[in-house]
């Protein structure tokens, strides 16, 4: 299988980098950490705007290793940086244009096609200085993509941008994700971010990778900082049968069991994420008879971790056996010792919250 | 006072145009590699070599004027550079002005290009490079039009520092009419032989020139800050 495969090691600037992970090469890798972990840099290496020490290859094909070192020009790439880092002189049409192989090598990415996915149509005789920051980082994803790259880079392309922007430009890069068959490499230090585009996930700390692989595999891992953290969610795959027109409670499957689900129109077999905060699934022995939680699943408790503010989270393997999807669940220790909750006791996981995080994508 | 202006007040001006442009010229040709290096190169000596490009402006126009006699001269390399054509030094003669010149103009070029290509950062480079564009190609497409300002301004200084220039002129050029006499050396001798009528004409020239140049530059300057905004 194809994959992206990164090893660079070294010291750039006063900072020591050591990563190392291999990614299939397709759907979104994010590259996850705080601020300052050397995710930028890894992302440089890749390009080739940075040089360490090491290895990377992309589907096969070698970009650098012992004896070669391929020029930034070289390398089949698109780079989208934190800011959009348009031509100034140049007008949006022309700034789409700059890196297209023009008409003897155009690809399989067309101008108008991106043009309407961009929604940037009215903007293109425009010149840069005059778009708004959203403008700015949409023509900035079309130009990268109009020179026909093998690999996206994507460097916090949203983070320089307020709430209201941001959410302007997610959907236009969850259509790009849907409609373009393009591994992306996405960085970013906002978990909500990822948790709607990812794929897969690359984990870094200190300049070096923690962990790599998907997403609500690493999401659902007790030994990493993820699931212990204050936010922590799992995102879970899932595919629309059937909805109550009556109320548009939507029944949605994965692996395991059902998720009911207000929400607008959906369309009978698609494939939508669903994100289920820890915080938000609380434990019983029985099964309530009386509640407002309509979402309570059979699981059992896999693996448990205590935490230093006397609360427990616990990994779910839902179904009577255990072996369907993954949930994360946290408690209270009270609560845990008044249960007798432990290791393999099968459970009613009861879901307070389920969030649809992305739009639709037709079975694959 | 006689009113009679001499016609040969024209040959000094046309030599000294003559000379600022080619000097002009050279000098974006020769200024403009050294002023991206500059601005790019991470060399610890780099400031070493911005510091010898800079010294006309703080050099007396006389010492650089006296090493460049010494150098252009039959002894010096210059004379050897001028056997080849037969001719037995390149002191007092055009191509030894337009030399002089050039050094002497030379941080006047190299330091608003410098200062554009700073300016404009490493960014619009690097995108471009992520955009498949070679070295050569960003260069020309990106970085110039970036820095055109900074290009216009240092032609413009460049020029006019050269057709203002005395004391090196004189020093390697003397005042052959014709060959090396250029205007303010024909002021000087103008003022020597008391043809007040042609000095004022001259001199109220060069304050309607300098002027025009100073404006010029300001208004370059204002719409640089306006587009960077």
């Amino acid at each position: 299988m194809s994959t992206v495969k990164v090893d660079f090691r070294g010291t750039l600037g006063r900072f020591e980098l050591n990563a190392r992970f291999e990614v299939p090469a397709r759907g979104v890798t994010a590259i996850f950490g705080p601020s300052g972990c050397g995710k930028t840099a890894v992302m440089r290496c890749i390009a080739g705007l940075n040089r360490l020490d090491g290895m990377c290859s992309v589907a096969g094909d070698v970009w650098q290793d012992e004896k070669t070192f391929r020029p930034v020009h070289q390398r089949p790439i698109g780079y989208v940086f934190q800011e959009a880092n348009l031509f100034p002189h140049l007008s949006v049409r022309r700034n789409l244009m700059y890196g297209h192989p023009g008409k003897a090598g155009a690809g399989a990415i067309g101008f108008d096609e991106i043009v309407g996915l961009l929604g940037i149509a009215r903007l293109l005789e425009r010149s840069p200085r005059h778009l708004s920051g959203g403008e700015r980082q949409r023509v900035a994803i079309g130009r990268a993509l109009l020179s026909q790259p093998k690999l996206l880079l994507m460097d916090e392309p949203l983070s320089a941008l307020d709430q209201m922007t941001k959410d302007e430009i997610l959907p236009y890069l969850e259509r790009l994700h849907a409609a373009l068959v393009l591994p992306i490499l996405y960085i970013s230090h906002d978990i909500a971010e990822v948790e709607r585009l990812a794929d897969q996930l690359v984990l870094m700390r200190n300049g070096a990778v923690l962990a790599s692989g998907p997403l609500s595999e690493l999401q659902s891992d007790l030994s990493l900082p993820l699931a212990l953290s204050r936010d922590a969610a799992v995102s879970l795959d899932a595919t629309v049968l059937k909805q109550d027109a009556a109320d548009g409670m939507a029944t949605l499957e994965v692996g395991g069991g059902y998720f009911l689900v207000p929400a607008e129109p959906l369309t009978l077999g698609t494939r939508r994420r669903l994100r289920v905060l820890a915080d938000d699934v609380s434990l019983a022995l029985e099964t309530p008879s009386r509640s407002t939680i309509v979402n309570v699943l059979r699981a059992r408790i896999l693996e448990i971790r205590s935490q230093s503010d006397h609360r427990v989270t616990a990994l779910l393997g839902l179904g009577e056996d255990g072996q369907g999807a993954r949930l994360l669940s946290r408690v209270t220790q009270r609560s845990w010792n008044e249960l007798g909750l432990q290791q393999g006791l099968p459970v009613y996981a009861q879901v307070k919250g389920v969030a649809l995080v992305r739009r639709e994508e037709p079975l694959a | 006072m006689n009113l009679h202006v001499s016609a040969d007040i024209w040959q000094p001006i046309r030599l000294t145009l003559e000379l600022a442009a080619l000097t002009t010229v050279i000098l974006m040709l020769v200024g403009t590699p050294i002023a991206w290096w500059l601005a790019r190169s991470r060399a610890w000596w780099k400031e070493a070599v911005a510091a010898l490009v800079a010294i006309p402006l703080v050099l007396p126009p006389t010492v650089l004027g006296f090493y460049l006699l010494v150098a252009l001269g039959p002894s010096g390399p210059g004379g050897a550079l001028a056997s080849l054509w037969g001719a037995r030094t390149l002191a007092f003669t055009f191509p030894g002005l337009v030399i002089g010149s050039v050094l002497f103009s030379m941080p006047f070029v190299v330091q608003p290009i410098r200062n554009a290509f700073e300016a404009m950062g490493e960014k619009p480079m690097e995108a471009a490079a992520t955009l498949r564009a070679s070295p050569w190609r960003a260069f020309w497409t990106i970085a110039v039009p970036l820095a055109s300002p900074g290009f216009l301004t240092g032609a413009i200084l460049g020029f006019a520092h050269t057709v203002g220039e005395f004391g090196v002129v004189l020093m390697i050029g003397g005042s052959i009419p014709g060959r090396t006499k250029v205007l303010s050396v024909a002021i000087y001798d103008y003022v020597e032989t008391s043809q007040w009528t042609e000095a004022s004409v001259l001199a109220l020239g060069m304050v309607v020139f300098s002027f025009a140049v100073i404006l010029t530059m300001m208004l370059i300057e204002k719409k640089m800050t306006k587009s960077t905004s």
